[in-house]
């Protein structure tokens, strides 16, 4: 019987890090995210990790460039701004090829913005963030048992891909509390090794650990290594979750907390008589552009409906192709739409495809 | 059955940790459960707000926009959630600090001398569990029982000698409501 918990996103997501072996922690308080590194705080050193409040977040994602390298399952967690600070160190684990779990828990922007749920960092997480050519893979869960489950699978593909992992949060979910199942310990000693670690060379060849890459040749052949193994992730691990798909007339493009609000939107959009229907991307990259596209050939719309001011609708466009018309609807700042507004809106589209 | 619950007072009268026995309760008797804090720069005295839904069914939205059923811990919060109440909509009042009337007449108005009661039990911190016993009565949401139950396994050992003023605020919450339905 799996052990069962009531948490709020943010604590579900450190303890979620903690049962996948991760003894390390490195990073800086922002609201709406300090919940992990309080309970990191608090639980870390009794499993012996080390949790550590680093002086920047700059320093945070270099002292996990350095856990990552010894071989440690490693977490960092911020806030838009935050994240910002940490871009560059993103692109160097992503250039030496570390594997890290980097959530953020998005807030209001740009700049300082406020405190309240977003998610308008969506562009910042999906193109990878800092300089280079280089993706991260990027996990949005939209319930609190997702937040654990995700998290706890976010360590896996990291490690089983050397690539740094993105969850994408939002202080909505961050702050609500749900009922969670919690999966196995998993003790650090008990993960597969990892070869290329820097831990002491002993007799075999020494490991370099490093994104710095000075001839052209060279760096050339990274980045092909780099996108090859990008293709693969989106091959294999695009994840997507649909409902009432079928008979869709018209479909609402939505992720985390906003898939939620979403869900309750098609059901009343159905007790209408409309034939609504969801695409909920899980992982945003690699983005489900195959569901996207499958779907939109027998719809007749699709609304994109994000906290933001249109950034997935972006992705929604591209993967489309312009089989249906997509249209954005987005409010920002911490406020939500209701189920009612998406409704309004959906209806909007209907008469805009039906003249 | 399905309660999306909003409590509402200052910062400091347990607002939250209400919310949160709520949710542990709906939790503790295998119902679907979602708990919504307000969050932000608030201080001591400031407004404190949570949502909690209580459901038979998966959840889908956790937004509470337009609750079924409020607590008001104070005057300023009667305002605001008779104003949120969806028709048909219950709100219960602590009228020891409030001397609110209904405006509305499409909604169930409960007075609850909520403070003055917990103060006659001996602790006027358990204002909240008279409330409560006040919802739950009204409701039928949850068993009482389930409320304390959560209480014991939360508070700490050294807060157990808690435990009888709660459970009797509790039931002074559940009596109050049968006063007024006679």
């Amino acid at each position: 019987m799996p052990e069962k918990a009531f948490m709020k996103g943010n604590e579900a997501l450190a303890e979620a890090a903690i049962r996948a072996g991760c003894r390390y922690f490195f990073g800086y308080p922002i609201t709406p995210q300090s919940e992990i590194p309080h309970y990191m705080a608090k639980h870390l050193p009794r499993y012996g990790g080390v949790y550590l409040q680093s002086e920047s977040e700059v320093a945070a994602i270099n002292m996990v460039h350095g856990a990552s390298g010894a071989g440690a399952r490693v977490l960092t967690s911020s806030s838009g701004p935050g994240i910002s600070l940490k871009s560059e160190g993103i692109s160097f684990l992503a250039g030496a090829e570390l594997p890290a779990v980097i959530a953020n828990i998005m807030r209001g922007g740009p700049g300082l913005g406020n405190t309240q749920p977003s998610q308008a960092d969506y562009h910042q997480a999906t193109r990878g963030g800092g300089h280079g050519d280089y993706k991260t893979i990027v996990l949005a869960p939209y319930s609190v048992q997702e937040v654990v489950d995700l998290t706890y699978k976010a360590f896996h593909l990291a490690d089983n891909y050397r690539t740094p992992v993105i969850i994408l949060g939002d202080g909505f979910l961050g702050q609500m509390m749900e009922p969670v199942e919690l999966p196995q310990m998993i003790e650090p000693e008990d993960l597969p090794s990892k070869p290329w670690a820097t831990v002491g060379k002993g007799r075999r060849t020494r490991n370099i650990v490093t994104s710095l890459c000075l001839p052209p040749e060279e760096n050339d052949a990274l980045n092909r290594k780099l996108q090859k193994k990008y293709n693969l992730i989106s091959e294999k691990e695009t994840l997507v979750e649909t409902y009432l798909l079928e008979d869709a007339d018209y479909i609402i493009a939505a992720f985390g907390i906003t898939a939620r609000i979403a869900l309750a939107a098609v059901d009343l959009a159905r007790k209408e008589g409309i034939k609504a229907g969801l695409v909920r991307p899980i992982t945003l990259w690699p983005f489900p552009e195959k569901e996207l596209a499958k779907s939109a050939e027998n719809a007749k719309g699709i609304l994109t409906v994000e906290l933001n001011m249109g950034q997935m609708v972006d992705d929604v466009r591209l993967a489309v192709s312009g089989k249906a018309p997509v249209k954005f609807y987005g409010v920002t700042g911490g406020l939500f739409p209701t189920p009612k507004d998406i409704l309004t809106e959906i209806k909007k589209l209907e008469v805009a495809v039906n003249g | 059955m399905k309660q999306e619950i909003t409590l509402a007072g200052f910062g400091g009268q347990g607002i939250l940790f209400t919310g949160q026995l709520l949710g542990r309760a709906g939790m503790l008797e295998e119902k679907n459960v979602c708990y919504v804090p307000s969050y932000g720069p608030e201080m001591r005295g400031g407004m404190s707000s949570c949502s909690v839904i209580i459901s038979g069914s998966n959840i889908t939205c956790p937004l509470v926009t337009e609750p079924s059923s409020a607590i008001a811990f104070n005057h300023a919060s009667a305002e605001q959630l008779e104003q949120a109440l969806k028709p048909g909509g219950i709100l219960i009042i602590n009228s020891s600090l409030t001397d609110k009337e209904p405006q509305r007449k499409d909604i169930k108005f409960y007075k609850i001398t909520a403070s003055d009661r917990a103060v006659k039990l001996g602790n006027d911190r358990v204002a909240n569990m008279v409330l409560l016993g006040a919802l739950v009565k009204i409701t039928g949401i949850l068993k009482p029982d389930s409320l304390i139950k959560v209480l014991e396994s939360i508070l700490p050992e050294r807060k157990h000698h808690l435990l009888p003023v709660n459970k009797m605020a509790l039931e002074e919450g559940i009596s109050a409501v049968e006063a007024l339905e006679i």
